[in-house]
């Protein structure tokens, strides 16, 4: 199977996507003669043209809009964010137009988008530019929210929001863009709403999505040889929630971490320990652990930004918490 | 003096059954939202409602100028809009008594009627948030090459909003065939426009940006609305562009139920002034002056826009409640591409 990077991964879906219907166009700052901020729609204006993949000026909540009202006479907008700090601009378009138009309007308008963009801290970007906002999207109704952590889920998941007839957000890591992953030459789609479990065991659950899976499978893995048997549960989909896929999971090890990028308060992983405690009450045996980024803005030093992060480290410690070995 | 009414007549724009259709539109417009004021007292209609009332010649002398395949899109203030675009007052009233006849099948109200048949994109709530959406239906226009436009109303506060601005910039910059319409009242709820604009001759707006056409227009004469607006469809249809035009109007009634007619922001000797330029009084005068109207006309128009009225209301009370399934429904849909 060709390893392509994450950022190749998703090229190729807006390329296969583009080519698939016509309706479809990517619009954003830089999309275009520079080939992206990260470079992920690389020859695509040389492609699709300049009617398909549209430069903007700097106007967030602008183009945003137009992505919005292009979407409600049937076309099938890409909007891309050079990053989610910026989509900030924006959120009156993607929370109260977006998200809301088919149910204020009584199923007359569907909103067929895609809002995208790098999400989360990189590195020694301090405070602007280092937010990871799952759990702001996931909270609004009228969305769709994915989180993709590999090259495969990206390449599929991108493909599915496309597709989608509703407004999906999608959440990618502005660290993944050069990471390596087998993916398959042949089509594929990837579900909206299913969770994967990237590693079995029978210890502990670790919940978790998006960039945090990958931290999540090494401390599987490192767990692994001090003989703990770590099932990591990548959600994926951040809205709707898989709870089957939680649920099942807890009920089998009865332990549960659940690692985010985001801020503790009202994060993702309060959602996720909700359900949890909903579906798996009996079935507990230890209170469930958060592993989060620290209740602060992110700092620009760096022992400071490794302090305020959510990593390695500490997941393992935490799934040592919940297992009583410390 | 039958000649010269003849004549007078001839000066008039259009013809005789256009100009009583321009009249029947502006007064069913004028009715219908004197009985949403009653239907709200009796607690009918709940929340948010704004009347239109004192600015019918604007939607009236618009939405006379557009064709079936051409948008609309306007601010939370859209009764009067809805009923020159030719939603049923039956539909509007039922959505406003939030029932499942309602053109938004009651999950809208006042702030939200949509039609899609009627290519109606919707009353929207966020001042300024649906400029930058009406350049993205001028976008797909223009992606789909299509000749028509699509309109945009909004009131005169918006503006001062980063939305209008940076939706005007878009849409000179890309040509999109997007008629911007500031209806300018003069107020923005209770702060009046010299209070809140750094600028006032609204419409010079555009000149912030190359190529894109501005003028200011009487709003309470329904043919000035329609002779600009005509000058505003030849620069936007055939040449794909957008235009701004400021019309220039007032509402007789509070910026909502809430809100008194005068007294706080503005004088009832002011709302007086403007009451002399009713729009509806002035189309009447000129039309019987002409010759092309009489008092037994009036009359009788005035007789079948009440039953009309009537009839919504009557409808709406009828019409079922939303039933509880459907608060779940129309939240996403099922389907992909
Ligand atoms: C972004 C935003 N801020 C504030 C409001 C509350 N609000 C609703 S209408 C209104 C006044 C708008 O005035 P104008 O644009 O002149 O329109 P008019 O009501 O006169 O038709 C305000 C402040 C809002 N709906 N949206
Ligand atoms: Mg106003």
């Amino acid at each position: 199977m060709p390893v392509i990077t994450y950022r190749e991964a998703l090229n190729q879906a807006l390329r296969e996507e583009m080519a698939r219907d016509d309706r479809v166009f990517l619009m954003g700052e830089e999309v275009g003669v520079y080939n992206g901020a990260y470079k992920v729609s690389k020859g695509l204006l040389e492609e699709f043209g300049e009617m398909r993949v549209v430069d903007t000026p700097i106007t967030e909540l602008g183009f945003a809009g137009v992505g919005v009202g292009a979407a409600m006479v049937g076309l099938r907008p890409i909007i891309e964010f050079m990053t989610w700090n910026f989509a900030l601009l924006a959120i009156d378009q993607i929370v109260n137009a977006a998200a809301k138009m088919l149910y204020m309007s009584g199923g007359q308008y569907p909103m067929p988008m895609v809002f995208r963009g790098p999400n989360g801290a990189a590195l020694q970007l301090s405070a602007q530019h280092s937010q990871a906002f799952e759990s702001w999207l996931a909270h609004i109704p009228g969305l769709k929210v994915v989180t993709p952590g590999t090259p495969y889920d990206a390449k599929g998941l991108l493909k599915a929001a496309i597709r989608d007839d509703n407004p999906v957000i999608m959440l990618e890591g502005e660290m993944l863009y050069n990471n390596k992953g087998e993916v398959p030459e042949e089509e594929y789609i990837i579900p909206i709403g299913k969770a994967e479990l990237k590693r079995e065991g029978d210890h502990c659950s670790i919940i978790t999505n998006g960039k945090m899976a990958l931290v999540a499978m090494k401390a599987a893995d490192q767990l692994a040889q001090e003989g703990i048997r770590v099932d990591v549960v990548d959600l994926r989909t951040v809205r709707p929630m898989d709870v089957e896929a939680i649920a099942t999971s807890v009920r089998k090890t009865n332990r549960a971490v659940v690692l985010e990028e985001g801020w503790e308060l009202a994060g993702i992983g309060a959602q996720v320990v909700d359900y949890v405690q909903r579906e798996c009450f009996d079935h507990l045996d230890a209170p469930v652990v958060r592993v989060h980024q620290v209740d602060v803005p992110m700092p620009y030093a760096k022992a400071l930004e490794k302090a305020a992060k959510p990593d390695l480290g500490k997941t393992i410690a935490a799934v040592k918490k919940v297992m009583y070995l410390e | 003096m039958a000649a010269k009414k003849k004549s007078d007549s001839a000066k008039l724009p259009g013809d005789a059954e256009l100009r009583r259709e321009l009249l029947h539109s502006m007064l069913l417009q004028r009715r219908f939202e004197e009985k949403v004021g009653e239907a709200y007292a009796l607690g009918k209609i709940g929340g948010f409602c704004h009347l239109y009332i004192g600015q019918e010649a604007v939607s009236t002398g618009v939405l006379s100028m557009l064709r079936p395949d051409d948008y609309v899109i306007t601010t939370y203030r859209d009764h009067g809009q809805a009923l020159a675009r030719g939603m049923t007052p039956r539909a509007i009233m039922a959505e406003l008594f939030g029932r499942i006849d309602g053109c938004s099948r009651g999950k809208g109200g006042s702030m939200h009627l949509f039609d899609r048949n009627l290519n109606f994109l919707g009353g929207h709530g966020i001042v300024g948030g649906h400029v930058p959406v009406a350049a993205g239906v001028g976008f797909a226009i223009k992606y789909r090459g299509g000749d028509q436009v699509i309109v945009c109303f909004m009131g005169e506060s918006v503006v001062n909003t980063g939305a209008f601005h940076e939706a005007l910039n878009m849409a000179a910059l890309w040509k999109l065939p997007c008629i911007f319409i500031i209806e300018n009242n003069k107020y923005g709820m209770g702060t009046a426009v010299e209070r809140a604009a750094a600028i006032q001759d609204l419409s010079r707006r555009a000149d912030s940006y190359d190529g894109m056409d501005g003028e200011h227009v009487d709003g309470q004469d329904v043919f000035a609305v329609r002779d600009a607006m005509e000058r505003a469809l030849e620069i936007s249809r055939r040449e794909s562009k957008p235009v701004l035009l400021e019309i220039r109007t007032y509402r007789y009634m509070g910026h909502s139920m809430s809100d008194a007619v005068s007294g706080t922001y503005r004088t009832k000797a002011e709302l007086d002034e403007y009451l002399k330029r009713d729009p509806i009084n002035l189309l009447k005068a000129r039309m019987m002056d002409a010759g092309d109207l009489t008092d037994a006309d009036v009359a009788q128009m005035e007789q079948e826009i009440k039953a009309v009225v009537q009839d919504s209301w009557d409808f709406a009370d009828a019409s079922p409640e939303p039933p509880l399934e459907a608060l779940y429904e129309d939240v996403l849909v099922d389907t992909t591409s």
